[in-house]
């Protein structure tokens, strides 16, 4: 099971996710990026609580790859377990998305400091 | 008790005609000494005793040829009634014509012709009496309570009792002859009151039985007249005139015939209400036996709507089922047709409609049912329900009247009530269908699984210098691992091991693609990385948005003992080194495949070279063994894998394989993985 939640703080969308994001609960996490996506130019993902992600789950993050490039939309993942981090490493999607490892790392990032 | 009913009523009948042969004996010698001023004659009471049982036996007869009878056709037993009157009339008739015709003759005096006459007359008198007797028994027990039963053994006991006192010189108008008499009719009149059967029968009945009782009540007349008549005609030896229990039975069956020609007439303007209720009582029991009698769905609409049509007595009726599934829709009429039907839909008005409120709240929610007044120039009124099965609308029923306001409480209600029921009906026959259907699409699956199961390979590419064992299970019936093997020329063989992120028919259908995909490029002679660039593009053509696909590639040089592997995204390949002893993973840069759909793949992607010795093991698989969890959310991890290769590697690709699925099986505790699992193992000689 998955928990998504997204807070809002000045200009940037935070989204939380804690649980498992499987083929099933993927949608929801899709669901989640697409809206900060239309309304956002900056997400940051906490991934503290993200217990595993399945090929699936990584699909999600990967389908939105081109559409941040275009629109010109940083989203960065942080607070990630050196597991889940892992498995972005074996996929290579390390090396598309951005993934930093605290809050505060993040939103230097993400304020284009 | 051995004796059957049968042999009882057998043994009766003889025993009966003997008593009554006896009776007829009796009664002519006692003649005989009265006129010869005999003294030595036989006693009066022997003629009574006999008499007395002449009654019994006829009385057991018919207690076991009707009373025990299983029918309780009322019909049937009225008309026994009358075709034993009738039998015993036309006899007694006979008699009385004899007596006509010898009247004046000297034989018409004699004693003894008459008392022949009597005596036949005696038998027949009894035998109708005891017949309706025993009949209106049944009648009266048609519904029967404890108290009933009660009542009617003491009317009967008492019946019985009373016979007795024919030994007594008792006169009628004596005082103990009368109480004796009015306590008997007293009974009588309290049992007679016991009428439920009529309201069984349906009208044509009623009059069929008022006519029989009509005529079970002339015979009655019949054959007191008949009494009255030698008793005030002839001296008679045995005056049933005189006897208690005869004139009792006379009054009880009369008193019943009255009771029941007068309840049976103030029935009927009633009955075609009670048949009506019966009909709606069957109609009901038609609609939820429906779905037994194997009719169809149509079939069950077609009773709804005739049903309430008679319920109501609508004039016309409509019932529109909508379309379901792979069913179209179709309406049902009752004299009425499409273009009237719209002409009626047309006229109602809206404003004017009155909901009915139902018992049950949810439903008023759901339904727009409703009774309305229509300006239509043949229907006056409508009643409209619509019927739900499973929660959805599946059709409308309509019911029209030719009088304003020509639906009451009751006929709404009893319509509700079949709606209700042939809801239930529907629904059944749709949950039955969507079994069927759910049976049908497992088959589909099992097919699918075959199919796919075709697209591994049966057998894999091998050259002399290692052994080679590759496999794979689907976590459903369809999965989206996949490998494969080519052979590139006599020095190269290649194998891959890919998998479709997501499972199931989806995982499936790109895992489809894939080999059709690989198969192809296999053919191109490129290298490891080239393949996987190629694969990219093609897979990205292919693949929707968030599906991707992680593969590994790996070619065996065998002159060169070497193996060029390259990895898109998958799990990284693990190695066991002879040599060292070592157990390790080639990790290497290499992106899965379908995430980055543009020219920038081939920057993300890279071959390595690696030299084999004999006893190296080479392992592909998918992260259906890495990710195969136990119950408190652990996973089985490259620790534990790269452990099981250091403490098993002396086993061969096939045993290697199967100690594997054990360990994990065992770690997962379960036998079904919730992911597809696959794995290739080469062990070089």
């Amino acid at each position: 099971m998955v928990e998504i939640s997204s807070e809002v703080e000045s200009d940037i969308c935070f989204i939380t996710v804690k649980g498992d994001v499987d083929a099933s609960s993927s949608i929801h996490l899709d669901q989640s990026i697409n809206e900060a996506t239309r309304q956002f130019k900056k997400i940051l993902i906490d991934c503290q609580h993200l217990n595993y992600i399945s090929s699936a789950g990584l699909g999600v993050f990967m389908s939105y790859i081109n559409d941040l490039e275009e629109k010109g939309i940083k989203m960065i993942l942080f607070n990630m377990s050196p597991k889940v981090h892992h498995v972005f490493e074996i996929l290579g999607l390390d090396q598309l998305l951005k993934i930093t490892g605290t809050e505060a790392e993040a939103k230097e990032i993400v304020n284009g400091v | 008790m051995g004796i059957s009913n049968k042999n009882i009523v057998r043994i009766s009948v003889v025993l009966a005609i003997i008593s009554w042969l006896g009776l007829l004996g009796a009664t002519l010698l006692i003649r005989f000494g009265a006129l010869q001023h005999s003294l030595h004659t036989i006693p009066e009471f022997v003629a009574k005793a006999l008499l007395i049982l002449y009654i019994f036996f006829v009385f057991v007869f018919f207690n076991f040829q009707i009373g025990k009878h299983g029918s309780t056709n009322i019909g049937e037993l009225l008309w026994k009634v009358f075709v034993t009157g009738l039998i015993a009339t036309i006899l007694s008739l006979a008699t009385r014509y004899v007596l006509i015709l010898i009247a004046g003759n000297k034989f018409a005096s004699n004693p003894y012709f008459v008392d022949i006459l009597y005596t036949i007359n005696i038998a027949l008198i009894i035998v109708y009496l005891t017949c309706t007797f025993i009949v209106w028994k049944r009648l009266i027990l048609y519904q029967k309570s404890k108290n009933l039963i009660r009542l009617w053994r003491v009317f009967e006991i008492s019946v019985m009792l009373s016979l007795g006192l024919t030994f007594f010189k008792l006169r009628v108008f004596d005082i103990t002859f009368d109480l004796v008499i009015a306590y008997l009719i007293v009974l009588a009149a309290i049992l007679s009151a016991n009428l439920k059967w009529v309201a069984y029968l349906n009208y044509k009945q009623k009059w069929k039985n008022i006519l029989l009782m009509l005529l079970v009540g002339l015979y009655l007349w019949y054959y007191l007249i008949t009494i009255i008549n030698f008793t005030s005609n002839h001296a008679l030896i045995i005056d049933l005139g005189e006897n208690l229990t005869i004139l009792a039975l006379f009054g009880f069956t009369f008193l019943y015939s009255i009771f029941s020609i007068l309840v049976l007439l103030f029935n009927l303007p009633t009955s075609s209400v009670f048949e009506k209720k019966l009909e709606e009582v069957i109609n009901f029991q038609r609609l939820s036996q429906s779905r037994n009698t194997g009719q169809s769905e149509e079939q069950v609409f077609e009773i709804l709507l005739d049903s309430s049509v008679s319920a109501v007595m609508a004039n016309a009726a409509w019932v529109e089922v909508y379309p379901h599934n792979t069913s179209n829709g179709y309406k049902i009429f009752h004299k009425l047709n499409d273009a009237s039907l719209r002409e009626i839909l047309d006229k109602i008005d809206r404003k004017k409609i009155k909901k009915i409120i139902s018992s049950d709240p949810i439903k008023n929610v759901k339904g727009s049912r409703f009774v309305v007044d229509i300006k239509h120039h043949e229907y006056k009124s409508v009643l409209v329900f619509p019927i739900f099965a499973q929660e959805e609308e599946v059709g409308i029923m309509g019911l029209l009247k030719d009088l304003s306001d020509g639906f009451n409480r009751d006929m709404i209600e009893i319509v509700r009530t079949f709606v209700n029921q042939a809801s239930i009906s529907i629904e059944n026959f749709r949950l039955m269908q969507e079994a069927i259907e759910n049976e049908r699409y497992k088959e589909e699956l099992k097919i699918a699984r075959r199919v796919q199961g075709a697209l591994l390979p049966e057998k894999l590419h091998k050259n002399d210098d290692f052994d080679i064992h590759a496999f794979s299970k689907s976590a459903a019936e369809v999965g989206g691992d996949y490998y494969d093997s080519f052979r590139m020329d006599d020095n190269r063989v290649a194998y891959v091991v890919g998998d479709v992120s997501g499972k199931g028919t989806s995982a499936a259908f790109h895992m489809a693609e894939m080999k059709g995909i690989f198969h192809s490029l296999s053919q191109l002679n490129l290298s490891p990385s080239e393949f996987l660039i190629r694969a990219n593009t093609a897979l990205s053509a292919c693949l929707d948005r968030t599906s991707l696909i992680t593969a590994s590639i790996m070619y065996i040089h065998c002159k060169e003992k070497k193996i060029c592997l390259s990895r898109a995204g998958h799990c990284p390949t693990l190695i066991y080194e002879a040599k060292t002893g070592k157990v390790k993973f080639i990790e290497g840069k290499g992106l899965g495949l379908a995430i980055l759909r543009n020219n920038n793949y081939k920057n993300f992607v890279e071959s390595m070279d690696l030299k084999y010795g004999a006893g190296n093991i080479l392992m592909l698989y998918t992260d259906g063994i890495i990710e195969a969890k136990n119950k408190d959310g652990l996973e089985f991890g490259y620790d534990r894998l790269k452990r099981f290769m250091e403490d098993n590697h002396q086993l061969s690709p096939e045993q290697l394989n199967n100690q594997l699925l054990d360990m994990v099986h065992q770690f997962a505790e379960k036998q079904i993985l919730d992911d597809d699992y696959t794995t290739l193992i080469i062990k070089f000689k």
